[in-house]
């Protein structure tokens, strides 16, 4: 990615790492080379090469409920989702419009104490491959 | 009860604290691991994904649109 200046605060702690990477304590947040667009990478502080573009919700859907479990609230120390930053994780295929986001497991960050988590969502209301494109254009058709 | 299938039960009482322990059905706790399984395969579907700039900048590109598309939206 060559050479990327940190903000501290975009790094965050994450004591339980993501599922399948418990091994990954520190994650940074940057911009892609859009700043204004909504994919951000999720790189991991010490292995830089590992890295997860991700995106929030609320940037391509309507509504997005966060029913997610106390444990997942204690560990990112907060007791309201209110407070949370949220993001899901994108998984890009070879052909771009099919890229999904993981609405399942949800990216759950604590942006004050700079504490995230990988949290489950406890209904089956959502998809780990939830159809980015097809959302966006869901609301595009309601205009006018 | 937690519904109609969990239940929430007394496992231990030592002086003035209460150790409590979920009752489920097994269907119930395997439907969990199974959504545990999905996410971290997922998680790791990923990072191979095509993180070509060429293409990260078409997909910001959809965004765009879509925001071109709002009328108040700035």
């Amino acid at each position: 990615m060559g050479e990327v200046v940190i903000d501290e605060k975009q790094v965050f702690d994450f004591p339980e790492g993501l599922l399948g990477f418990d091994y990954i304590k520190k994650f940074v947040l940057l911009d892609t080379e859009d700043p204004s667009s909504p994919l951000k990478w999720l790189q991991a502080y010490d292995e830089p090469d590992l890295a997860f573009i991700v995106i929030r919700p609320a940037d391509f859907m309507n509504q997005y409920e966060l029913v997610i479990s106390q444990n997942d609230l204690n560990i990112v120390q907060t007791k309201k989702t209110d407070d949370l930053i949220v993001f899901a994780i994108v998984t890009i295929p070879s052909n771009p419009a099919d890229m999904t986001a993981n609405l399942q497991g949800p990216v759950i960050i604590n942006p004050e104490k700079r504490i995230g988590k990988q949290a489950i969502i406890l209904t089956d209301s959502y998809s780990v491959k939830h159809r980015i494109l097809d959302e966006i254009k869901k609301h595009s058709g309601t205009e006018g | 009860m937690i519904g109609d299938e969990i239940e929430v039960v007394v496992i231990d009482i030592k002086g003035d604290q209460v150790k409590l322990g979920i009752r489920a059905p097994k269907s119930v706790t395997v439907h969990r691991m199974e959504i545990y399984q999905e996410i971290k395969q997922e998680n790791i579907a990923a990072t191979k994904s095509e993180f070509d700039p060429t293409k990260l900048r078409e997909l910001s590109e959809f965004f765009k649109t879509e925001k071109n598309d709002k009328k108040d939206k700035k």
